[in-house]
């Protein structure tokens, strides 16, 4: 034997899945609802996700080379936080909002703390939020489905549900996604396809998006006396799948424990319908998980998984 | 079948790789030019030579003598003559005292190996002696003497005894073949050990990836009423005591205590077939079932190998390497240990020497933990992996100890699934050695 052994410690073998794998998953699963969003919005709207995902992937690539650290863009995760970027924008904002939007998404929300896995808030929001308190205006202009962008403002159906409700879009238009919104955040059908598949993939699981959706649903049927179409406004509409399935099971800036997950779904969805019912915010979803992220270390500690063998003993 | 059977939870699904000898019966491996019997082949105290370089040996004499309760005597597995006493590398990464015999070929069997007449004139006590005796320790790795495993404190009462036939190491196959080959033996050494406990019942457990083995022990035991097989659902760590003692009875063993604290003995399937042997034919643990195997190796195969057989010459017999052999590992690929050099000897605990090529042992770099929490919810001890090793690698091992690090059975499950190749597991043990060697300083 000419070689020399491996003498490496156990196990010898891994499963196939690798970071790349993982977030390759994340990026088809997205898919859907932003070839939909490109369908509704126009060219435009691809063009409003390029730019973010390559602000995104160029800002990690160039913090990373100025700190001298390991280029980790081939991880797919700078792709993913532009991504989201992108589909959580209005289709008709100024070319240079997504780049700077995942500018400061990738450099403050990611890069400062330690770059993938030690952001504590999702990065896209950061960078969403960051947006919509510095342009507020053409961060909440929307347009129509098929309609040019620049064209006529339309209404968000929760825009409307509170102050004229009797123009709201037909439900099947919210699940379809033939509704003005953010570019990604209108076809909750393909968003929950994509969730599905993340599920099957084992990606996720579905504590995060279940105890999230599941309590906007509640309080909404509490809060509208039982009226599933109502209800129906708040679970489909606005940006609750896109948050609930994509953002807020963020790895990072989310519990890693079974129980924490679903006291940080609940949360979330307490906080996201506390800001549309009670404040002046018609959604509510980028606040409510950001809250939530902040929480997050706090819920872990409490949430531990019970060590086996520490059940007491059964003879 | 299948939807019935016990489990425990977390866990996982790696490969099986069992295809490569699953279907081969055992072969008896040639007798080598010499063995290298290590004095330290269990958990405890190591044996002091009792022969001389020079003096003559024959199959089933005792060469090493244990010196403490927690030990267990080595025997000559071949006739000839002493050649060596020294320190020679051993399948546990350490170099360990060995007792080097020239084989004559002849296998010549010592006069204290004598047939110890039938289980039914035995007493429990004399079984214990025999198995003591014989120098029998646990064969599915670790090797802790058996005869202490036996000897549970008076406030501790053992009502089932668990032989663990799960084999849920993917590529192993020594104890499938063995429950195929010999289930009279695993029969009569369940039996032997039950007589020693003095309990009415016995479980053994087959993960259901083996159904031809569960088949032939059920068959085996159409008469007895005292022993069942359990069938177990087919997933890693399911033979890890802990987790087969749960699936097998739902009982926990409790965090830091042993089998016995829930009224359990758990033994593997080698352990009984030696024990049979003892009993039988007067035979010490001189031999066991070795599955050779692996990407690397030619011509995978399992075989009755002598203790003390250099892993090279069990290579040799099974056709050689490949060309492209990276690693030779004593075990499984999930627990086993990857050795620097093929020059070590089969011992007591060896139940397999998985040889990988470069495509399955070479690795990834590591890279940051994304947090995704496959660790927590795999990990079959409900522990929090990532924590303990983030703790750890920083050297916060008080931190790591919160994190219930000393609970950890180091079965690989959350280094298998982690997508950022993370050294969990190690940091994990680098953690229990800093906090066991301060417990002891303080």
């Amino acid at each position: 034997m000419n070689n020399r052994l491996v003498a490496t410690s156990s196990p010898h073998i891994v499963s196939k899945e690798t970071t790349t794998t993982v977030m390759l998953d994340v990026i088809i699963a997205l898919v859907p609802a932003a070839i939909a969003g490109m369908y509704y919005f126009g060219i435009s709207s691809a063009l409003v996700m390029a730019l973010a995902v390559g602000s995104a992937v160029g800002t990690e690539a160039a913090i990373q080379k100025i700190t001298k650290q390991k280029v980790t863009i081939n991880d797919l995760s700078a792709v993913i936080t532009g991504l989201l970027l992108g589909m959580n924008l209005p289709p008709s904002v100024p070319w240079w909002m997504p780049i700077i939007g995942s500018f400061v998404a990738i450099s403050i929300g990611k890069q400062v703390f330690g770059g993938i896995g030690n952001n504590f808030i999702n990065p896209a929001l950061a960078g969403r939020a960051f947006l919509v308190a510095s342009w507020p205006v053409e961060m909440t202009f929307w347009v129509n489905p098929g309609a040019a962008p620049d064209t006529v403002a339309a209404a968000t159906p929760l825009g409307l549900i509170n102050t004229s409700p009797e123009s709201l879009q037909p439900l099947s238009d919210l699940i379809l996604g033939r509704i003005p919104g953010c570019i990604g955040e209108t076809s909750a059908l393909l968003l929950l396809v994509g969730g599905g598949y993340l599920i099957y993939r084992k990606v996720i699981t579905w504590r995060i998006p279940v105890a999230y959706i599941g309590t906007v649903a509640v309080i909404a049927l509490v809060y509208g006396g039982f009226d599933f179409t109502y209800a129906g406004y708040h679970v489909f509409g606005g940006g609750l799948m896109l948050g609930a399935i994509f953002m807020a099971t963020d790895y990072s800036s989310s519990p890693v424990t079974a129980r924490g997950k679903i006291i940080y779904g609940i949360g979330a969805g307490l906080l996201t319908m506390l800001i549309r019912l009670f404040s002046t915010l018609p959604e509510g979803v980028t606040y409510s998980i950001l809250f939530m992220n902040v929480a997050a270390p706090l819920i872990e500690k409490y949430t531990a998984p019970r060590v086996f063998g520490t059940g007491g003993v059964k003879k | 079948m299948g939807k019935n059977a016990l489990t425990f939870k977390g866990g996982i699904h790696p490969p099986h790789h069992k295809h490569y000898t699953e279907t081969k019966a055992i072969e008896i491996a040639p007798i080598p030019d010499e063995v290298v019997i290590p004095l330290s082949q269990h958990i405890g105290a190591p044996c002091d030579p009792v022969v001389k370089v020079g003096e003559e040996v024959k199959v089933g004499q005792r060469i090493g003598e244990s010196k403490g309760f927690v030990s267990a005597p080595v025997h000559a597995s071949v006739s000839g003559i002493v050649k060596k006493i020294e320190r020679r590398p051993s399948p546990g990464g350490a170099r360990v005292l060995s007792i080097i015999i020239q084989s004559d070929k002849k296998q010549t069997i010592h006069e204290s190996v004598k047939p110890h007449g039938k289980l039914d004139d035995l007493g429990p006590d004399k079984i214990k002696e025999i198995i003591q005796q014989s120098g029998i320790t646990g064969m599915g790795g670790a090797g802790f003497p058996t005869h202490v495993k036996l000897s549970p404190p008076e406030d501790k009462k053992i009502n089932l005894l668990i032989i663990n036939g799960a084999e849920c190491e993917p590529f192993l196959t020594s104890d499938h073949r063995a429950m195929l080959e010999m289930p009279d033996k695993i029969i009569e050494g369940t039996k032997a050990v039950m007589k020693v406990l003095g309990v009415e019942k016995a479980v053994i457990g087959i993960e259901n990836n083996k159904l031809d083995a569960i088949r032939t022990i059920k068959v085996m035991l159409k008469e007895e009423d005292s022993i069942s097989v359990a069938e177990l659902k087919t997933k890693y760590p399911q033979g890890g005591e802990k987790s087969l003692i749960y699936a097998v009875t739902k009982r926990e063993v409790p965090s830091g205590g042993l089998p016995m604290d829930v009224g359990v003995v758990v033994q593997n399937i080698g352990t009984v077939v030696a024990i049979a042997n003892a009993i039988q034919k007067g035979m010490p643990l001189v031999e066991r079932v070795v599955t050779v195997t692996g990407s690397g190796i030619k011509e995978p195969k399992n075989v009755l190998a002598k203790i003390g057989t250099p892993f090279k010459n069990l290579v040799d017999f099974c056709g050689g390497y490949t060309e492209d052999v990276a690693k030779v590992i004593n075990g499984g690929p999930m627990m086993g240990i990857a050795q620097y050099t093929d020059n070590v000897p089969v011992i007591k605990g060896t139940s397999g020497i998985l040889i990988l090529n470069h495509k399955d042992a070479d690795r990834e770099e590591t890279s940051n933990c994304i947090r995704c929490a496959k660790c927590v919810d795999h990990c079959p001890c409900g522990l929090q992996p990532l924590m303990i090793s983030k703790n750890s690698l920083m050297g916060r091992f008080d931190e790591a100890d919160y994190y219930h690090a000393m609970d950890c059975i180091e079965c690989g499950t959350c280094s298998f699934v982690c997508p950022s190749r993370r050294p969990l597991v190690d940091s994990i043990r680098m953690a229990k050695k800093e906090i066991v060697s301060k417990k002891k300083k303080s």
